[in-house]
Formats: C-alpha cells, sequence, structure tokens
C-alpha cells in the first residue's frame, strides 16, 4: 500500500491522493508550446469555448423544450421565445454557436491544411478532428430537427431518404431509421434523445482523444521547423526563455490563447444580439406540415458545399460523390504523399492545390444556395468534378514534390 | 503455466458470456429501434373515386405520405399513348395506360406523391400538365412518368385496391399485383 503521511495543507493532502502537481506538470506547466505560432493556432481553444457556450445555452433550453410533434413548435418559438427568462438568450446563444462553430472548424481544418499539421506524427490528430467533424455534423443536424417546423421536417426527409442507398432502394432502412413511414413522433424523439445525449457524449470522448493525440508530437509551427522539445524545454527551465524556442502551455501560452478567445467573444456576442437572424432560416419559422414542401430546400451553409457535390448528378452517382466527400479528408495524411510539414507556401505544386482546393469549396457553397438552374447548375457540376479531380491528383504532385531541407 | 492455462480459459469464458450478452442486446436496440407495431397497423386509406375532376390534382394522405390523384381528361390520355408509344417503341394497345388505374370508365394517376430522387414532394402545374420538384429540378408527366433526372424512376404507385367506385390504399388488389410484376412501380 502506498504510503501516506499526515498533510501539512489541502494542497498536500490531495497530492497525496490525486498527484495533482504531476498531472498540473504534465498537462499544462512542462506541456511545451512552439514560439513560432500565430492566432490561427487559437482556433482549437476557440471552438472548445464554442462548445461550452453550445452546452450551457442548451441546458437551459432543454428545461422547456418539448420533444412533441404537437407542441415542439411552440415550446420554442412561444414558451422559449416570449415566456421564459432571457429564453431568447439561451436560443440565440444555440443557434448562433452551431452556425459559428462550423465557421471555426472549417478555419481549424484549412489552418491543418496549410502548415501540413497532419503528418509524421500527427495523424491521429487530424483523424480524432476528423471524427469530431462528423459528430458535430450529426449534432447540428439532430438539432435542426428539434424546432419542428418546415425546414426541421423536410431536412429530414431528406436526409434519412440518402439512407436508402439510391438505387438499391433499401426503405425499409429509412423507415427504421425513422421509426414510421414519414418523420413523425417517433424521429422526433430519437433524434432528440441523439442530440441531448448520445451524440455529446461521442463528442465529449472525441474531444479527450484528440487532445490527448496532441500531446506528444504537440502542435505544429508556422515555419515547419522541427523542434527538439527536450532540449528546448531543458533550455526553458534553465532559466534561459530568451533562447528556448517553446513556452509553457500554462500560464504562457493559454494567456495568449484566451486574449484571442476574448477578441472572438465580442463578435460572438455581437452576433447573438444584433445578427441573430442569419442563423435562423424564415422557413423554419412555419410548422412542420408533412403534406407540403417548402419551394426551396437547403441546408445551412456549412453543409452546403457537400450538398452541392450530391446535386448535379443522376441518385446514385450523385450518393457515391457525396460518400466521396464525405469520407475524403480522412485520407488526406496518406494521400500526401510528400514528408515535408511545412507551410503550403514553400510546398511547389501543392501551394496551388490548397488555394484550389478552397476557392472551389467556396465556389460549391455558394452554388449549393441558389436554385439549381442554368448557369448555376453548371458552375456546380463542374466545381464539383474539380473537387474530385483535386483529390485524386493529390497523391501525384506529393509524391514528386521536391524534399525541403531545414 | 498451469495458471496461465487457467487464465486463458477464465478469459475465454468471459469472451463467450459478453459476447452472447453483446449480440442479445444489440438485437433489443435494434427492435427498439423498429416501427410500433401501431404505427405499422395504422394506415389504409379508401378514396371515393367519384369526387374527382378532370386535371385537377388532389392530394389526399396514406401513411403520413401525400397521394396524388390525377383524374385524367380525355386530352391527356391522348397525349398518354402518343408519349408512352414513343418512350417504349410498343403500339399503343400493347402498353395499354399501364400507368393508369382504371375505375368505372376513368383513368386516374394515383401515386404517392413523393419525389423518386430524395423525397420532397413536385409541384403540379395544369397547364403544362407536369410535375416539378423544386429540390433538383426532377420533372414527371402527368401519369407520374419522368421526364427529366435526377429522379430514377417514375413517381411511386401506393398499393390498391378497387372496390367498384372506391379505392382502397394499403391492400394489394390484382391490378396493382400485375403493376408490380410488369415493373410499372416499385412496392412502398
Amino acid at each position: 500500500m502506498a504510503h501516506f503521511t499526515k498533510a501539512k495543507s489541502l494542497h498536500d493532502w490531495l497530492n497525496q491522493r490525486l498527484a495533482v502537481d504531476t498531472l498540473r506538470r504534465v498537462l499544462s506547466t512542462e506541456y511545451w508550446i512552439p514560439k513560432n505560432i500565430n492566432f490561427l493556432w487559437a482556433m482549437g481553444m476557440v471552438i472548445a469555448v464554442t462548445f461550452g457556450l453550445l452546452l450551457i445555452s442548451g441546458i437551459f433550453l432543454l428545461m422547456y423544450y418539448q420533444p412533441n410533434v404537437d407542441l415542439a413548435f411552440d415550446s420554442v418559438n412561444y414558451t422559449i421565445m416570449q415566456e421564459v427568462g432571457y429564453g431568447w438568450l439561451w436560443r440565440h446563444i444555440h443557434g448562433v454557436a452551431a452556425s459559428v462553430v462550423f465557421l471555426i472548424i472549417y478555419i481549424h481544418m484549412f489552418t491543418g491544411i496549410y502548415y501540413g499539421s497532419y503528418k509524421n506524427g500527427r495523424e491521429m490528430i487530424w483523424i480524432s478532428g476528423m471524427l469530431l467533424f462528423v459528430a458535430f455534423s450529426a449534432e447540428a443536424f439532430s438539432g435542426y430537427m428539434l424546432p419542428w417546423g418546415q425546414m426541421s421536417y423536410w431536412a429530414g426527409m431528406v436526409i434519412t431518404n440518402l439512407f436508402s442507398m439510391g438505387g438499391l432502394h433499401m426503405d425499409g432502412l429509412v423507415e427504421w431509421i425513422r421509426g414510421d413511414y414519414v418523420p413523425s413522433q417517433a424521429f422526433l424523439n430519437r433524434f432528440f434523445m441523439l442530440h441531448v445525449l448520445l451524440i455529446p457524449l461521442a463528442i465529449l470522448g472525441l474531444i479527450g482523444l484528440h487532445f490527448g493525440a496532441l500531446r506528444i508530437p504537440h502542435v505544429n509551427n508556422q515555419d515547419g521547423e522541427k523542434i527538439d522539445f527536450k532540449a528546448e524545454s531543458k533550455k526553458y527551465l534553465s532559466g534561459d526563455k530568451v533562447h528556448a524556442k517553446v513556452i509553457r502551455f500554462a500560464n504562457d501560452f493559454i494567456s495568449k490563447d484566451m486574449m484571442v478567445v476574448g477578441i472572438y467573444l465580442v463578435f460572438f456576442f455581437y452576433l447573438v444580439f444584433y445578427h441573430y437572424d442569419f442563423a435562423m432560416d424564415p422557413v423554419n419559422f412555419d410548422p412542420a406540415n408533412g403534406l407540403k414542401t417548402p419551394t426551396h430546400i437547403y441546408p445551412e451553409w456549412y453543409f452546403l458545399w457537400s450538398y452541392e457535390i450530391l446535386r448535379p448528378f443522376s441518385t446514385n452517382l450523385g450518393l457515391i460523390a457525396f460518400a466521396f466527400a464525405q469520407v475524403i479528408f480522412f485520407l488526406l495524411p496518406f494521400l500526401d504523399r510528400s514528408p515535408n510539414a511545412i507551410p503550403a507556401s514553400r510546398r511547389g505544386l501543392f501551394k496551388y492545390w490548397f488555394w484550389a482546393m478552397l476557392i472551389d469549396m467556396i465556389i460549391l457553397t455558394a452554388m449549393g444556395k441558389v436554385p439549381p438552374e442554368g448557369l448555376f447548375s453548371a458552375i456546380g457540376f463542374y466545381a464539383a468534378l474539380v473537387f474530385i479531380g483535386l483529390w485524386i491528383v493529390l497523391p501525384f504532385i506529393t509524391k514528386y514534390e521536391k524534399k525541403f531541407k531545414g | 503455466m498451469k495458471d496461465n492455462s487457467r487464465r486463458g480459459f477464465m478469459g475465454k469464458a468471459f469472451g463467450a458470456v459478453a459476447g452472447v450478452g453483446a449480440v442479445a442486446s444489440l438485437y433489443a436496440m435494434k427492435r427498439s429501434w423498429d416501427p410500433l407495431p401501431s404505427v405499422k397497423a395504422a394506415g389504409f386509406t379508401t378514396l371515393d373515386m367519384s369526387a374527382y375532376n378532370d386535371n385537377e390534382l388532389v392530394t389526399e394522405k396514406w401513411r403520413g405520405k401525400p397521394i396524388f390523384v390525377l383524374k385524367q381528361s380525355k386530352e391527356m390520355l391522348e397525349t398518354y399513348d402518343k408519349n408512352i408509344s414513343q418512350v417504349t417503341g410498343k403500339s399503343t394497345a400493347e402498353m395499354d395506360k399501364k400507368r393508369l388505374i382504371k375505375i368505372g370508365d376513368d383513368y386516374f394517376a394515383v401515386c404517392v406523391g413523393l419525389c423518386t430522387h430524395l423525397g420532397c414532394i413536385p409541384g403540379y402545374n395544369p397547364e403544362e400538365k407536369g410535375f416539378l420538384c423544386a429540390c433538383h429540378g426532377g420533372m414527371y408527366d402527368d401519369t407520374g412518368m419522368v421526364t427529366k433526372s435526377p429522379p430514377p424512376r417514375g413517381l411511386d404507385i401506393p398499393p390498391f385496391k378497387i372496390d367498384g367506385m372506391k379505392l382502397v390504399l394499403g391492400e394489394e388488389g390484382p391490378e396493382y399485383k400485375k403493376m408490380l410484376e410488369d415493373g410499372i412501380t416499385l412496392k412502398v
């Protein structure tokens, strides 16, 4: 049995039982962060804070929301918005955060792609991050069902229909997922369960994995420099903080992180108080009606790019293209054949690949929003082809990339 | 060594118990997600077919799904004959209004009003005598035959049974079974 002595203080008492000093050292004071990073390295913390806002606002919404097809719409639009004191605040925080978190996730992802932060030992960071992206997408979709407005209902109809797998006609599977022939009470109840319990649990677990995956390879830096964290941390601890290339996670790095978070929160609450409408589709303020499709159905902005990859093709081809778009980002660490983990600007053809991919996804997003007619239809079609083409050429252009000696 | 084999046995024994338990609980979970018997059992809709007017789309409801009922006018039947022989290359007599349901002396298009692409509800334009799905631009003619992709097939026809001037949705009559055999519609 471990040897316990009479504690000299509460800290000592806890330390003997929980090793709080060791934990603090491993997780923060001697978790080393490179000095040569920029504000883009704060996006992870910005996402974590936004997730916290979603959790807290969600708890208050949960106290009045009714997961019942007859009551859900009014419980959101009347009870929470009109009767509950500051209910509007929780709803607008929840809605705005659900939208903005995807903006930050995309910035976070493209930062990783630009700086090559997904290879040479950082593969698990990328993969756990992509799993988080999938979990957040499922969380966003299931949450979108809950107000039971027209867009909720018809998005639910269209997305669950994807599981019939086009030409395979697996209608039984679709009915099984819904618990009914069409979205109804069983459907609303199970998506409510997914939204408030199962998916948030998965997200919490995945956040743990994502942070854990970061601990051993450490974060990348903006120069693609290979840092000897052992040697540099020794330099820091011996007092040579000027020449050490690293700083402590806490309190050094976290203070800069929270500075960015502070600026972000000002912007975030500006949206919550003055421009929350961008996250609230007007069509969803009509109660769900299974006998009337809205004239134009589109997903929230953050799903538009993959929706546009689905749209211009015939059913089966569209589903295959859509499935491709959903999984291909997972394979990035393996499709990029170059060992260079340096900024895209110094990587030959990959530089053009990066910007082409970013611009193509913005075009797909824009085309997903407009009606599928004429010129828009054509632009969307070619942008979808470019997306697929870019992934096919990636292994070839990176294979012949010159090795960076740094 | 003896200990090892004993531990190995205990590990395998636990694995077997846990495996059986896992399979059994997965089955229970799958069954809990199934549609309820009350949901399955509900769902016969009887329509009085003498109440409809020519070229006027009426949307009925069956199992929570919209059902389009469109009584064909004389003019529409003539175009149908022309189109079907063009599409199939077979004579009109051979194809004889296969998508339509004959009740008394009238012909009706009765289909599930959900686009076969991803399930939106197409809108009907009585002037152009066609359906347009606003979601992804799919089009159907006045009998529910697809005329522009992405929909992979015409509007599905719900199971029906003809009972005099009445039509019972949800029951499979001989006319419906014939449609299934001929590949006119998929089972919904």
